[in-house]
Parts: C-alpha cells; structure tokens; sequence
C-alpha cells in the first residue's frame, strides 16, 4: 500500500514538471505552412532565440498546411505564398501580411550540362510540364539553346505533392505564359499535375533533382544555393535572358504597390522590366483574429524584430527586405484590423 | 523408370539449388540494408548529436539532442499508458476468461489488433485526441503507440501466464490468499520474465515508427518536454532530413537511423535472453 | 477451514468464482476492483478495433455524403483545386505495389522455410533464421532511407535494360516503359517484398515444424526427395496456415507507409508503367494530410484510410481465421 502511494505521488509530480510548457521563462509559438519561407523563418528564428529566449518552431508542411491549421486554430501563425482573397480572410477571420519578396528557379539535373547554362521560356516550361516535350533534345529546347549539346534523354518532371505556395506562384506564372495550362489545369497550391514525379516541400523537389538525371523542377531559389545545384535561366517577359537574383526578384516588387492592395493581395509573376525575374513570388504570414491577444503579440514582435534587424540575413539568402513604407502599412494594418498593435 | 528416377532428382537439385538461392536472397538484402545504415550511420555519428537540437536548413550544424529526447518522452508515456492496459488485458485472458467463447473472442480480435497497419492507428489517434483538442500533442503520439503495443502485451501475457504451473496458485490460494493477491504476488512474479519480453518486443514494436506520429505528435525543431503540444521525434526528423538536399541533414539522417536500429536490436537481444528464462512446465 | 475449501474448489473451476469471503470486506473490494480492471483492460483492447473504425467513419463522413461510395471509388480525378476527390488511382496504386511485393515475395519466403526447415544442416539454420527474423526488426522508416537513397540509384541503372528487354514485348510491355528514375511503382513492390519476407517465412516455417515427423519420414523412407516431401506433403498439411500467413504479409503489405512514401514518386496521376510513379493510400495520406485546406479534403483523405481499413480488416481477418484453423485441426504442438 505504502509503495503504490509512493508510486502515484511520483508520477503526480512527473505529470506536473512534464506539463508546464508555457509557465517555464521562455515563450513557445508554433507556426506551419511555406517551404519556400522556411530558410528565412529558421535563419530569424534562430537569431531570435538567442536574442530573446522567445522559441518560434516552424514545421515547414507547405502553404496549404499553413492555411488549413491556421483556419483551425492548432498553430500560432500559417505561412502562405499564396495570399488569401480578401473575402475568403473576411469569412474566415484571417489577416495575412507580407514578409519577404523571393523567387522560384528551374533546377535540373542535365549530365554535361552545366550551372546556368541552360535557357528556358515560359511556354517551353508550360509545355515540358504538360508532357507534351518529353526529351531534352526536342527542337523547342534546341531552339533556345543552340549552343549546348543536348542528350537525347527522357525529361523527368518534378513538382510537389503537398499543397504547395510555390506551386502557386508557378503555376500562376505557366498561366500568365501558356493558355493551354490556363484552360487545362488551372493554378492553386496543388493541381492535378499531368505527369512527373512528387517531392515533399521544396527539399523534396531539390533533392529528386539532384537524384534523377535528366530531371527538372522548380525550387525556391534560396535552395538551390544551398544546395549549389543546377538552375536555368530564363526568358523573361521582356524577352531578355535573365539569372534568378535578390535584384531579378525586387524589380518585380517594384511594379507593385503593396501598400495600396487590400489585405496586402499581390502577385509579382511575369512583370515587366530588363532584369525582372519572372517567376518573383511574395510570402505571407497568416493570423487569426481571435486568438488569444497575447499570441498575436508574440508573433507581431518576431516579425517586427525581422523587418527591422534581420535583413542581412534575409538578403543574405536572396530573400528581398520589403521596403520601408510597407512595413509601415503592416504595422497599420495589425492596429486597424486586430484592434491592437505594437 | 531410370529417366523418371533421374527427372525427380533432377527436380530435387534444381529445386534445392533454389532454395538456396531465395535464402541467400534474403540475407543478402539484409547484409545490404544492415551495412548501409551502419556505414552511413556510423560516418555520420558525431559527440553534438546529443548535446545539441536539431540545426535550421543551410547551417553545417550537427544535433539531435531533442528528437532523442522526445522519442524516449513518447516511449515512456506510450509505457505508461499501455502496460497497465495490456497487462490487465491479458491478465483476464489467462485468469479469469480462460477459454470461454469471449475470451477466445477477445484473442481473435486482439490477433487482428496485432497485424494493425500504424497509419490507421495515427487516423484513430487523430480522430479522439488531436481533432478534439485541437492541436497536435505528444500526448496523441503516445496513445497511438500504446495502441500499437497493446496487442502484443496482451498476447505475450496472456500466452506467459497461462505457462505458469497450477500447483503455485493453489498452493497461495490453500494459505488463504485472495484472488487478485495470487494473481499479483504469484503468478505475476513467475511469469515476469515472460511478461516483461512481451513489454521489450512491443517497445521494440513501436521504435522508429513513423507514420502515426505524422498526425499527431508532429515534430518540434526545439527541445521542448511539453506532453500537450508537438515533440520532436526521431522518426519524423528522420523523414524532413532524408528527404531534404541538405548535406548534413542527409548525415544525421542516417545516424539516427542507425541508432534506432542499434536500440531495436538491442532490445530483440535482451527481449529473446529473458525469454530463455521463461520457465515452461515439465 | 477456508484453505481447504478453497483448495477443493480449484480442482472444479476457475479461481475467480471464489466464494464471497464473509469476514473480510477489505479482500472482497481488492478482488472486486482487481477483477473490474482486468475486464476493463481486455474490454480496451478488444474495443480498440472497433473504436478505429467508428472513429474514422465518423470522421470521413462528410466525403461520404459528398462523393457517395461508388463514384468515389470508380472516380481518377483528385483535385483539391475543384474539390473533387476519388480513390481510383490510389487503390490501384496499393493493390499494384502490394501484388508486385506479393509476387516477388511468396516464393522467396517459400524458399527460405523450406531451406530452414527441411535442406539446411543444423549449423546454418539458427544464424540463417535469426537473419532473417532480423529484416522484421528493422524499422520500415529504414527500409524507406535505404530505398530512396541506396537501393534506387542502383536500380536506376537496372531500369533502361528492363525498359529495353521487357518494354519491347507487345503488349505486357507496356508495363514496363518508362525513364530511368530508380523511384516507382516497381521499386516500391521490391522494397515490400522485402519487407514482408520475415513475416511470411517465419510463419511457413513455424508450421512447417510442426508437421508429424511421422508423415515426413514415412514420406522419405519411401524414397521421396526433398523438394517432393515439401511440395505433396508439407504444403498441403499446412495449407491453411500457409494461406493465413500469405495474408498476414499481404495485410503488411497494403497497410505499409514510410517505405512506400520514399519511393513511390507521389504521382496522382493513374500510368500504365511499373516504372513510373504512382501512389498508394498511405503514401497520399503521409504527404497529404498535414495540408488538407478544407474540411471536404481532409474528409476525404480520411475517406480513403477507411477504404483501406477495411480492405486491410478483410485479409487480416481471414489471416487470423486460417493461421487458427491449423492449430486447432490439425494438431498443433503447443
């Protein structure tokens, strides 16, 4: 009798140790969604934990996770490149604002082809990822690339096969490019995709592509200098030949008013411009009106903290800082739609 | 009749050879397997993997420190919750249902229970904790392991303490002992050793499985002992690194594997000598 | 006084129908709550079957009310963009890889209880069976690894001479075109079949000890060789048994996630080839489920698990059914 008491009054007190979580010093916070966005919430959050003790844990599951457990409730914050329609954020009791400006390359894995040699076009793309150009050295891509020796082998397309923000800015951009795409298939986070191969989160992708030869797939280019593999460059829709880089992906930012859209709604594929990158992408953080006041605050404060100080490191992996009067806005925008701000 | 002598023994080497060949099949894929990990593993072990947590994407870190942590947290209250209840189980089994039609019901289904595919264990545990609470928790990941474990402990049980010879309960009983005394101070302690390899098989059961922990203890890039949120864990940190392009990500991948097949095996060992120890009735 | 009673009692019925013992109240509650927790302890557990399945309906009803039962079954198009969803392609996918695991590792596993059980000398078989007992305790999240990382680049070498010899032949061929990727259909099947070898084996062989060894040696002592003995005498007696067990790695197989996950490409899309990519309903689940947008989605996805619970719930069942029948016939040694 006297052993039991002493077992229960042990595993009491292990059951109260164990389930504190939130009264220990440091705060805790979960966040979901973008792949595309992981490198830069890891970087920042890393930073910030030092700086803080605040413990910011992302789970990179793709944007479509990100807006589904947001919309639920199980996450403090869900990152989307995909920005929510204004009416779909007012049905749901969401705000989203904009974190960072980025793009997506072609990543291929091309034996004797090497880094940045290979010249894509929108529609070749749209075409390569209808399955309608099924080898490396079908005339289409010969045509822009006269100058490599192209093998006669069997193109593997990769695409993601969770609910993706990337493939959203991908697949917007294929429609802007290719009515066919537009007609057939559509753009959202995941599409019913006509062929090829699924990776998990942009790692995935990257790491079919570094695996499979004669494969190809779009990246968030972060990755691919990660990983230092192949990317394309392309034909933008000045029809100049353009590299993926931090500048490519700001031009394109720089055709778009983020302070005048609503609920911060815009999409930065195919503008114009000499050195624009066409597939340029924004990320956004999701949150919920009614969460706990204090969540909300925790989250405004981390990103608060990386507009202001973590633009080095943002750059530093070609994420593109949002210029100052948007950060304004943002600050606006958390003040008049929550109610509250920093 | 020589050709037909001849056409069976014909038949027979062939046959042999065979055979020898599907066995030599199987080794072989286990020598494979088995050297991978080890030679990955090993090559990828290094002294921070325990003394720091997991690194963000793009660092050369290494650290492994809270997915450790977290599997063992999963193991101990998947321990908890299931030992009671497969003990219980096949406690009833062996001492109070015999061989009635429910008892014999209720091994039925617990056979069925043991051949369970995880991931329709992670949707259940989904289904009555996270959905209910709203968010993921280590605490759901330890009720689908436990889930997981019941079956076999409930067997191993059930199976070790019907081995126990007639003569000691009836000897306990002759000195006025009740039931649950006999069971719990007799029968219990002479099939310990059989009862406890029934706990290590479905430890080892539960170590390295992935998919229920994918909807419900998720996985949690920091170290963190709170039973109520996400935990990280070995197995789903293996899945984001192995499938990332990440060099060293790749690396602790494969040491993390190793070390979970290096913990399952060592528990296989230990769960077979106790099992030598069992003792079966003349 | 007490004793002796209960001591006449035991040699007539089982302990638990212990008289109510009058002068201790304390013990009558010890036994009472003792005897509650045990039945509570086996309630759970023979409970836990059906709770999954009514917990899980109850979850993909609202894809149930949508899509019906059929259509969603017969349905190929998965598309969270229209939120439509159908099971089509993914039940193929895991009816496909679990047959190819099947076709590739029945024989071998036969092969390996033969050769345990009746050709290898008493030095080979312990190492050789607790090898292969081995490949059971490796975690299939290292099968996974193994596969994606080690075992496919290799493979990925072996595909353009299967393409080359097997894609040629008119017809079948079909089934085997595709590009050198080392992941899919095929490579999944290989990796079950691996998979499953212990458990299939293991049981052949269990079964196979166990028949008479007067039926054996009366058999040899007649001049029947080996491969006669195990193919007219053995398999036959232990027909059932064998069957059970050929379900239970079936059972194995169709419900396997990690490995499969790693490999199997994640295409949506149904394709003739075993060299392509595919899907099967864990693998969609795995990738899936974590970012279904909406309610519809995640129903559906669930939707699915139910469909493969009771595929699963099936074979394992008969499994269960015919690895008993053997024991209780035909006069199993324990």
């Amino acid at each position: 009798m006297k052993r039991f008491a002493v077992i229960t009054l042990f595993a009491m007190a292990l059951a109260t140790v164990f389930s504190t979580g939130d009264s220990k010093a440091a705060t805790s916070l979960t966040g979901a969604g973008s792949t595309w966005v992981y490198p830069l919430v890891a970087k920042w959050s890393a930073e910030y934990q030092k700086l803080t003790g605040t413990e910011i844990n992302y789970q990179s599951i793709g944007s479509g996770g990100g807006i589904a457990q947001i919309k639920a409730g199980t996450v403090a914050f869900g990152a989307s490149d995909m920005p929510l329609k204004p009416e779909d954020l007012k049905a749901a009791g969401l705000i989203q604002f904009p974190t960072a400006v980025a793009g997506a390359a072609m990543g291929y894995n091309i034996p004797g082809v090497k880094p940045g040699e290979l010249i894509l076009s929108g529609p070749v793309v749209a075409d390569i990822y209808l399955g309608k150009i099924k080898k490396w050295n079908d005339p289409a891509l010969t045509k822009l690339n006269p100058d490599l020796k192209l093998p006669d082998m069997a193109i593997t397309v990769v695409h993601r096969s969770d609910g993706s923000g990337t493939t959203f800015t991908f697949t917007d951009y294929l429609c802007k490019v290719s009515p066919e795409w537009k007609e057939k298939i559509g753009e959202n986070t995941s599409v019913a995709w006509p062929t090829g191969v699924g990776g998990k989160g942009s790692e995935g992708v990257a790491s079919y592509v570094q695996r499979i030869p004669g494969s190809i797939g779009y990246v968030e280019y972060a990755y691919l200098l990660e990983t230092h593999e192949a990317y394309s460059r392309m034909i933008n829709s000045d029809g100049k030949v353009v590299s993926p880089s931090l500048k490519g992906f700001q031009d394109a930012a720089g055709h778009v008013d983020f302070t005048k859209a609503q609920d911060f709604y815009v999409i930065l594929t195919d503008k114009p411009g000499p050195e624009t990158w066409p597939i340029s992408g924004c990320t956004w953080q999701i949150l919920r009106k009614n969460a706990p006041k204090e969540t909300n605050m925790e989250v405004m404060k981390f990103f608060d903290w990386g507009f202001e100080h973590g633009q080095n490191m943002a750059e530093s992996i070609a994420f593109g800082p949002l210029p100052p009067s948007t950060v304004q806005a943002i600050k606006n925008y958390w003040k008049t739609e929550l109610g509250y701000g920093l | 009749m020589r050709s037909v002598l001849a056409r069976r023994h014909v038949v027979d080497v062939v046959s042999k050879i065979l055979m020898g060949a599907a066995t030599a099949i199987g080794v072989f894929f286990l020598f494979w397997i088995i050297w991978t990990t080890l030679h990955f593993g090993i090559s990828g072990m290094h002294w921070d993997l325990f003394t720091k947590d997991t690194p963000p994407p793009g660092t050369n870190a290494f650290g492994l420190r809270n997915a450790f942590v977290g599997s063992l947290i999963l193991l101990a209250l998947s321990l908890i919750i299931g030992v009671p209840v497969g003990l219980m189980g096949g406690t009833w089994l062996a001492e109070y249902g015999f061989h009635s039609r429910t008892a014999n019901a209720v091994r039925f289904i617990n056979d069925i229970m043991l051949s369970a595919p995880s991931i329709e264990i992670g949707l259940f545990a989904y289904a009555i904790v996270v959905a209910p609470t709203g968010h993921f928790s280590a605490f759901a990941g330890s009720v689908a392991l436990a889930v997981l474990m019941i079956p076999i402990i409930v067997r191993t049980t059930d199976e070790m303490l019907s081995l126990v010879a007639g003569d000691m309960r009836e000897a306990a009983i002759a000195l006025g002992a009740p039931t649950w005394v006999v069971i719990t101070k007799v029968t219990w302690k002479a099939a310990r050793a059989g009862i406890l390899t029934g706990v290590l098989i479905g430890l080892a059961r539960i170590t390295g499985e992935t998919a229920p922990l994918l909807f419900t203890a998720l996985n949690n890039q920091f170290f963190s002992a709170d039973l109520f949120h996400p935990i990280a864990n070995l197995p789903v940190v293996i899945f984001q690194f192995a499938l990332s392009p990440y060099a060293n990500w790749q690396q602790m991948a494969w040491a993390a594997a190793f070390i979970t097949v290096m913990f399952v095996l060592v528990l296989s060992l230990v769960a077979r000598w106790f099992l030598g120890k069992v003792q079966v009735p003349k | 006084m007490n004793g002796t009673d209960a001591a006449v009692r035991t040699e007539m019925g089982p302990v638990s129908e212990e008289p109510k013992s009058s002068d201790r109240p304390w013990r009558l509650s010890g036994d009472f709550l003792f005897h509650k927790a045990a039945v509570f302890g086996a309630f759970l557990a023979a409970a836990a079957l059906f709770a999954t399945v009514i917990a899980i309906t109850y979850d993909s009803w609202t894809s149930i009310q949508t899509f019906g039962v059929w259509r969603f079954i017969k349905s190929s198009e998965w598309n969270p963009v229209t939120q439509t969803f159908g099971a089509f392609p993914f039940i193929i996918g895991t009816l496909v890889s679990s047959a190819i695991a099947m076709v590739l590792g029945v024989p071998i596993s036969f092969g390996i209880a033969v050769f345990i059980a009746e050709i290898a000398p008493a030095w080979i078989k312990r190492p050789v069976a607790g090898a292969i007992e081995l490949l059971a305790a490796i975690p299939s999240i290292v099968y996974g690894l193994w596969g994606l990382l080690v075992f496919a680049p290799v493979f990925a070498n072996a595909e353009p001479w299967i393409n080359d010899k097997f894609g040629a032949i008119p017809g079948i061929g079909l089934l085997f075109q595709g590009p050198p990727m080392g992941i899919g259909m095929l490579t999944a099947g290989i990796v079950l079949a691996i998979m499953v070898l212990p458990y299939i084996s293991s049981i052949m062989r269990d079964v196979f000890l166990v028949v008479p060894s007067s039926l054996r040696e009366s058999a040899y002592a007649m001049g029947a060789t080996t491969w006669e003995v195990a193919w007219n005498i053995i398999l036959p007696y232990t027909r059932s048994a064998v069957i059970g067990g050929i379900f239970l790695g079936l059972g194995r197989a169709l419900g396997e996630t990690m490995a499969v996950t790693f490999v199997i490409g994640n295409s949506n899309v149904l394709s003739a080839s075993l060299l392509m990519p595919g899907a099967t309903i864990p693998s969609v689940l795995a990738n899936e489920f974590t970012e279904a947008t909406t309610k519809l989605y995640l129903s559906s996805l669930i939707y699915l698990g139910l469909i493969l619970i009771a595929v699963t719930l099936v074979v394992r069942f008969l499994a269960v059914l015919l690895i008993r029948h053997l024991g209780r016939h035909e006069g199993a040694s324990t």
